[in-house]
């Protein structure tokens, strides 16, 4: 029988370190599809989900159990890949480009019901092309509204966000993409 | 209102892309070997750290005690033949004493 997140916690806690392979198993195809929504290349994925469970090791003791441990970790990766995009923020000169041979795409597959795999692999392109143009903070928080469809008050908890500031990073965020995606309009990249 | 329906696009195409959960061979053994490795310090680490720490203060205060002991006594005043006095008068008090 599988042993508990908290059973394994305790063994951890209690020096038997194998114990956290368990729970590395159990919770790192969740964190990697997480790191993939903000980093490109797959070693930059493989590093944000390492330094995921890094942390995690070396702040269980600070796990009090009041939550699942699901959700600790899930803050703890938010705030990872959050100073992942602050450090790694990409130059906003050298994006967009290459869809100018493809400038309907976003118009044409925004409509289909599901994508084939080569389809998919290039709307993640063009999503995350487009996403790296904005600043960190907004980027996160589109991500999280928009795509992942949270809550206010979830995205607050994983952020540690007031619920205001929240709100108003929404806004700015919106407007930011609506103004870069005028100007690909205008360029004719769309 | 068109940034408004491309942004709409956006989500909905973002939406759509399948989530990618897939996890590289083996990846669980890299993050175990990898662990940063987390010691309880014992008390003689402790200590020492300790005493490291307390070397800058302790310093500080040693050269404050002297400034002010030194602004205290004015050296000029410490002659020759009160420094003699001083080293002599525990012979003198034993001198004192035989007889």
């Amino acid at each position: 029988m599988e042993k508990s997140d908290s059973e394994l916690i305790a063994e951890v806690l209690e020096g038997n370190t194998p114990s956290f392979e368990f729970l590395v198993i159990r919770y790192q195809p969740r964190l990697f599809a997480t790191a993939r929504r903000y980093a490109r290349r797959e070693s930059e994925v493989e590093d944000i989900v390492q330094e995921i469970f890094s942390k995690a090791f070396l702040k269980l003791s600070s796990f009090r159990g009041e939550a699942p441990f699901e959700h600790w970790l899930m803050r703890m990766a938010v705030r990872v890949c959050y100073d992942f995009l602050r450090t790694h923020q990409r130059s906003k000169e050298t994006t967009v480009t290459d869809f100018h041979e493809e400038p309907d795409w976003l118009e044409r597959h925004a409509g289909t019901e599901t994508l084939d795999p080569s389809q998919a692999d290039g709307a993640r392109e063009l999503v995350q092309q487009i996403m790296s143009q904005l600043a960190p903070a907004h980027q996160l928080i589109i991500n999280l509204l928009e795509i992942e469809e949270k809550s206010v008050k979830e995205i607050a908890q994983l952020t540690g966000w007031s619920i205001p500031l929240v709100k108003v990073r929404a806004f700015r965020a919106r407007a930011e993409m609506k103004k870069i995606l005028s100007r690909m309009d205008h360029d004719k990249y769309l | 209102m068109k940034a408004q329906d491309h942004l709409n696009q956006l989500v909905r195409l973002a939406r759509k892309i399948p989530v990618d959960s897939r996890v590289p061979y083996a990846f669980e053994k890299r993050i175990m070997a990898r662990l940063p490795k987390v010691q309880l310090p014992d008390l003689w680490t402790l200590w020492g750290r300790m005493l490291w720490r307390s070397a800058v203060p302790c310093l500080g205060v040693m050269i404050l005690a002297t400034a002010w002991s030194g602004w205290l006594d004015n050296p000029s005043d410490l002659s020759d033949i009160d420094l003699e006095a001083a080293i002599q008068a525990p012979i003198q008090n034993l001198v004192e004493a035989s007889w």
